[in-house]
């Protein structure tokens, strides 16, 4: 048995060993970073880090009145070890998340600690500042200890606890993910239909076509589809700007007297998005008409229907499939997009990406990033999911 | 169809194919409006053109921020597709051997890049190679875009690899031939448009990538997208206009040569003798 056990293991290994490079290089720069950025999502380790003891103890707290004189102490005690690390920096930053005002209080806190042990340390710490004698200010800190926390996630959906640990809605004035959401999810909705309602006519017409004409029209899709979205949309940008071309044809006209709004603005992002993804929605559906074929149609008409109703009755219906695969992938295409609505659209008009670039970049709250990140992957994920099982499920029969 | 249309069908046909030349034209219009204005002599992105000059491709390629950016984006291209090119076949002819639930998984690990969102990618990078040092450094770009143009390598290679006779291999092999002699001289010459068609796709991935370039590259490695991007963003100089007719004619011209080896290995296949 041996011969052909060897025979057997060889060229498995040998396979293994072959993707083991590919392997290994997407663990390190896809999976790992991912996963590390979305755990960041649930972690809150400034606190815990700068004041271990002190974080310990107000898990303990009831939350009522304040904590108990001793976690005080143990909080005064490594403020004061604290003083001048990177690590006080880091966790005053943190705090100021939760109340704005609290960085420059913890650190002013920090410099005039006094120099021996109090007999009443919360009257101690409110004669630096008052707000030390205050319940919400201790409720923060037990917020913010880490070293895990669920306040990023909230954040991501408008949401905040208090200082009774309830889950309730932020201040108007900072709510603004639900509204990123719900414009993410719209703007994507109104691109897939109009993509739909463009798409589907040019696939319908390919599709009834001989090949020696369908086959160049194929490669008029397919230009601007290889085309770079960023030359797209730059052409776009060019092209509709308040004396562009498109404002100037129309002028001419006589149709406009006064030139358009049509860039940097909600038209923009949807003329230059629809633009640049309805190639993804003629292809599928072109590929599932081609396998509907003429017969279906010619059969119904050679039955007395008219070419509309034979059209609605047997064809429409046996290009659904085409139709979810097409507006799925336009779909979730639509809902990462960042650099169309960046350069095409005004501030009202960014998406869920543009705030991950944002708390990413420029202000840097990786725990909010990692949050929006989730989200955004959880839907797509969940859209993959479907768009896979409509493209492999069973066709219908020839 | 000799059947006679009654003329509210005749209607609709004709509304049909006017609705899909709109379409077309809605299509096709914006890049070949832009490329004439690349040639204006005026520096207005407007017509009537004011006459045909090739100075924003002069400017281009004299200016110092133009041409290194189309220098940074040729060096980080190429050294991309060369690791992806070699990780992606390699993983191709592994996945090809491999069977089950195993090769199941690892094909959708190695194509995953292309689903996720690229903005998750570039911010996840960005935090992780924060951490590395490996921020606004060309190491960073190069290993961030060989692994966006890594999946269509894999595709690619793939691709061919389902139409390989795997016969091929065992004559070679029992006719004396070492499995490194065998791949060298049977397996990589059949595979071989699969793996240049995937090296291409991989650097016209590269060479168009901006989300994860904003994300990675500091000053030292702008790229043409990213020139372009920040161009776009500023001030839309006629300059744009030629950069994007370049960008685009590279993008055809890189399609042409997809498509003429597809053409190749099908006639090939073809001209196989039957089994």
């Amino acid at each position: 048995m041996r011969q052909p056990m060897s025979r057997f293991l060889r060229p498995r290994f040998s396979a293994w060993l072959l993707v083991l490079p590919l392997f290994l290089f997407s663990a390190a720069t896809f999976v790992v970073p991912i996963v590390m950025m979305l755990a960041r999502s649930v972690q809150d380790p400034e606190l815990s880090r700068a004041f271990p003891q002190t974080a310990a103890a107000l898990a303990l707290w009831d939350g009522r009145d304040l904590p108990p004189a001793s976690s005080i102490d143990t909080f005064i005690a490594e403020l004061r070890d604290a003083r001048g690390t990177e690590g006080l920096s880091f966790a005053a930053n943190r705090l100021n998340s939760e109340i704005s005002g609290f960085r420059s209080m913890l650190l002013r806190t920090a410099r005039s600690l006094p120099r021996d042990r109090q007999d009443d340390p919360v009257a101690a710490l409110a004669r630096i500042d008052a707000r030390w004698g205050e319940r919400s200010t201790w409720a923060a800190m037990r917020r913010a200890s880490g070293p895990f926390t669920d306040g990023f996630l909230l954040a991501a959906l408008d949401r905040q606890r208090n200082d009774d640990g309830a889950v309730v809605r932020v201040a108007e004035e900072r709510a603004v993910f639900v509204t990123v959401l719900l414009r993410t999810l719209w703007i994507s909705t109104l691109v897939t239909v109009f993509c739909l309602l463009l798409g589907y006519p040019v696939a319908y017409l390919l599709a009834s076509m001989p090949g020696r004409i369908a086959n160049p029209l194929l490669v008029l899709v397919l230009i601007p589809f290889w085309t770079s979205v960023l030359v797209r949309t730059t052409a776009w940008v060019v092209l509709l700007q308040r004396d562009g071309m498109v404002n100037g044809l129309l002028q001419r006209l006589g149709l406009i007297e006064q030139p358009l709004t049509l860039i940097y603005n909600r038209t923009g992002v949807l003329i230059a998005m629809v633009h640049v993804l309805l190639p993804l929605m003629v292809l599928p559906l072109y590929s599932v008409m081609k396998g509907i074929g003429r017969a279906p149609m010619l059969a119904a008409m050679s039955l007395g229907a008219r070419p509309f109703e034979a059209f609605l009755r047997v064809y429409l219906p046996q290009s659904v499939a085409g139709i979810g695969a097409g507006c799925l992938l336009v779909f979730i295409s639509a809902l990462g997009y960042y650099v169309t609505p960046e350069l095409a659209g005004g501030g009202g008009d960014q998406m869920i990406s543009y705030f991950i670039a944002f708390y990413t970049n420029r202000t840097t709250n990786w725990g909010l990033a990692g949050a929006l990140s989730l989200i955004l992957l959880v839907v797509t994920g969940l859209l993959y999911v479907a768009y896979a099982r409509l493209s492999r499920g069973p066709r219908a029969p020839a | 169809m000799k059947m006679p249309l009654a003329p509210v069908d005749r209607v609709l046909r004709w509304a049909l194919v006017g609705l899909c030349v709109l379409v077309f034209i809605f299509l096709l219009v914006p890049v070949l409006a832009v490329i004439p204005l690349s040639f204006n002599a005026g520096s207005f992105l407007t017509y009537p053109m004011t006459g045909f000059s090739t100075r924003w491709y002069t400017d281009f390629f004299t200016s110092p921020r133009w041409l290194p950016s189309l220098w940074n984006s040729l060096f980080i291209g190429s050294i991309a597709t060369a690791i992806a090119t070699i990780l992606g076949t390699a993983a191709a002819l592994g996945l090809d051997r491999l069977g089950g639930v195993a090769k199941q998984a690892l094909n959708a690990l190695f194509l995953m890049p292309v689903v996720v969102p690229v903005v998750v990618i570039g911010s996840s990078l960005y935090a992780s190679f924060a951490a590395l040092g490996l921020t606004a450094s060309y190491p960073g770009l190069i290993l961030a875009h060989a692994l966006l143009g890594a999946p269509f390598v894999v595709i690619t290679v793939a691709a061919t690899l389902s139409g390989f006779d795997r016969r091929l291999l065992s004559a070679a092999m029992s006719l004396g031939a070492t499995p490194w002699q065998a791949f060298r001289r049977v397996t990589l010459p059949l595979i071989l448009p699969g793996v240049v068609s995937g090296g291409v796709f991989a650097f016209a991935t590269s060479f168009d990538e901006i989300v994860v370039t904003l994300f990675l590259a500091g000053p030292q490695q702008r790229t043409l997208p990213l020139q372009m991007f920040d161009g776009v963003r500023e001030q839309i100089s006629p300059t744009i206009t030629a950069a994007a007719t370049l960008l685009f004619l590279v993008s055809l011209l890189l399609v042409a040569v997809i498509e003429w080896l597809r053409r190749r290995g099908e006639r090939l296949q073809a001209s196989a003798p039957a089994e």
